[in-house]
């Protein structure tokens, strides 16, 4: 029937989008333009001149001094070891949050609101004393027998209680804005519990989780104060963190540099690359 | 597919949301659940679902008992006042999803959504979002979603609830066509008594938990069981301590048997209608007349009139 052919207002927010971009483009007001300035300035001072100082300071030794400082062997363990517990952190962190916040916010349970508050201890305590947390329920006196002191599960273990927070508040408002009848219509339509939850709540959760995850990553790879005494000052348990400081130790900036540039690389990497995965995701739908 | 409903009880906290409830839905019929809000129709209509779990009771679905069945075997399509699409996916998909839960082949698939997709009038929409479609073209999606299946019943809760006035009147009445030609027994919950009394082939009234009557439009509006009901189905006016429709009364310029003297208090014409407010002493009783009908009678106000209700 005819009559039922309303306007599509799908070409409105894109319209709206495409005036917004064409007025950015065009001079900028007095107003405007002192606040742009501000946050610029702020930006460049706080963030991206120390950042450029310590990229330049990577490379005073010109690129083969540099890539003679990244590929030391013991800078190499380092960040492997780095880098392979943030993704194995992220990973679990992807799964083990989604859980947890499933489960704040769809199964009520008595003590709920207390559970939600403990999630924060691991963000809210200084690393240090979550590294003596550690030591104390995990190093030579375990009062639970297991003694992981000095050995790299210890070191995924206190990036994984750092970084706990950050998966489930990611996921957890997305979680509470799901309109269930969704699940209910999907549950008409045949679908079981595991297929309503694979089919349309995760892929509504993905983006959360992603991002989730990448904060967990990118907080993982540059922590250290939990996992300091929990690693046994080994070698085989030193993260890039602890590599670099151990240079500045013995006077070689050039060297922690390069090692802080190439962590810096690498978060830069995986930021970049989830929020074009993530765009890709918003494109398609 | 004939539904059963017999003495369904459920209570939220202490909220009776419906008391021992019966109710035969027979085969093909488009039926309205009609009543106030919180009235307890939608928790039926979810009860009839299996969205909701009633606390006494049976329900029997083409013969079977289905109280304890889940969603997902009782075949029936359910439609939300909000839509409750897959965002994620396309409009296509959308209507496609119970077809792949059901891993019918991909060719049947796609002839399928086509058919449903025309039939909603939605064929050039199906690789849009659901976010770029408006409320009313979503709410046919969803139809087409819920028909998809093949559901040996349909059931729609405020479908056109959440539109505004002239979209939902084009689709109630293409709500009506469709039914006509699906012939898939449905039932949708409205608190709207014009909309029910329109669309439906049978109007089940309910209210705190307890139907209040079961007919056809014209018998329930015609011969409603109870001050309820006639209330509810249509404006009503009081004279000579019973109630009446302002439609029925009649309005005599001299003395007849039966009448009621009164004085014309105020008339109002709204369009084709005329609104005339009489005291007749006890009682202030209105009554609605035609524009030609006021015309005839020459009415104006402080005028003594005789009325008496037709019906």
């Amino acid at each position: 029937m005819s009559t039922v052919v309303e306007p599509a207002t799908a070409a409105s927010p894109a319209r709206t989008r495409a005036a917004r971009d064409a007025s950015g483009a065009a001079r900028l007001g007095v107003g405007s333009g002192l606040g742009l300035g501000m946050a610029v300035l702020w930006l460049s001072l706080l963030v991206l001149i120390p950042l450029a100082a310590v990229v330049a300071r990577g490379f005073t030794g010109g690129w083969n001094g540099f890539w003679d400082n990244i590929t030391d062997p013991s800078a190499v363990r380092a960040l492997r070891l780095t880098v392979v517990s943030s993704l194995l952190v992220a990973a679990i962190n992807a799964v083990m949050g989604t859980l947890l916040a499933w489960v704040l916010v769809r199964d009520p349970f008595p003590g709920r609101r207390l559970v939600d508050l403990i999630i924060d201890i691991p963000f809210a305590l200084p690393t240090i004393v979550a590294g003596l947390v550690l030591l104390a329920v995990y190093g030579t006196d375990s009062p639970v027998g297991i003694h992981l002191l000095g050995t790299q599960r210890a070191i995924v273990l206190g990036l994984l209680f750092v970084t706990l927070p950050f998966a489930v508040r990611s996921v957890q408002p997305v979680l509470m804005a799901l309109d269930t009848e969704v699940e209910q219509a999907a549950a008409c339509l045949g679908a079981s519990p595991f297929t309503i939850f694979r089919r349309v709540v995760l892929p509504l959760l993905l983006p959360a989780i992603a991002s989730g995850a990448t904060l967990a990553f990118a907080r993982a790879m540059g922590e250290y104060g939990s996992v300091l005494l929990i690693s046994g000052g080994l070698s085989r348990t030193k993260v890039s963190s602890m590599y670099a400081y151990q240079k500045i130790e013995n006077f070689d900036f050039p060297a922690a540099a390069a090692t802080a540039t190439v962590l810096l690389a690498v978060s830069l990497l995986v930021i970049v690359g989830l929020d074009l995965l993530q765009r890709a995701a918003a494109r398609r739908g | 597919m004939s539904i059963e409903v017999s003495s369904v009880g459920k209570r939220f906290g202490s909220f009776v949301a419906l008391d021992d409830v019966d109710l035969t839905v027979a085969d093909g019929r488009l039926t309205a659940l009609l009543g106030p809000s919180g009235g307890g129709k939608s928790t039926l209509l979810r009860i009839i679902g299996g969205l909701e779990q009633p606390d006494s009771g049976t329900v029997r679905i083409n013969g079977k008992d289905a109280t304890r069945v889940p969603p997902q075997r009782r075949n029936v399509g359910f439609v939300f006042q909000h839509y409750a699409a897959f965002k994620h996916l396309t409009v296509y998909r959308n209507v496609a999803f119970g077809l792949e839960i059901r891993k019918r082949p991909k060719a049947e698939i796609r002839a399928r959504v086509q058919e449903l997709l025309a039939l909603v009038h939605l064929e050039q929409f199906a690789d849009r979002l659901p976010e770029q479609l408006s409320g009313g073209q979503r709410q046919r999606m969803a139809l087409a979603r819920a028909l998809a299946v093949e559901p040996t019943v349909l059931l729609l809760d405020e479908p056109f609830g959440a539109l505004d006035a002239q979209v939902r009147k084009e689709l109630r009445d293409w709500l009506r066509r469709l039914h006509d030609e699906v012939h898939v027994t449905t039932i949708f919950v409205t608190h709207d008594q014009e909309e029910a009394l329109e669309v439906a082939d049978e109007l089940v009234v309910i209210n705190q938990g307890r139907i209040e009557q079961v007919g056809t439009p014209a018998d329930v509006y015609d011969k409603p069981a109870n001050d309820f009901v006639m209330g509810f189905l249509g404006p009503v006016t009081r004279l000579a301590g019973r109630l009446v429709r302002p439609h029925d009364l009649e309005i005599l310029t001299s003395e007849a048997p039966d009448t009621t003297p009164a004085e014309v208090t105020g008339l109002q014409r709204i369009g084709f209608e005329v609104r005339l407010t009489l005291d007749a002493g006890a009682e202030q009783p209105w009554a609605q007349l035609t524009r030609g009908q006021a015309e005839d009678l020459r009415l104006a106000i402080g005028q003594h009139v005789w009325i008496r209700a037709t019906r």
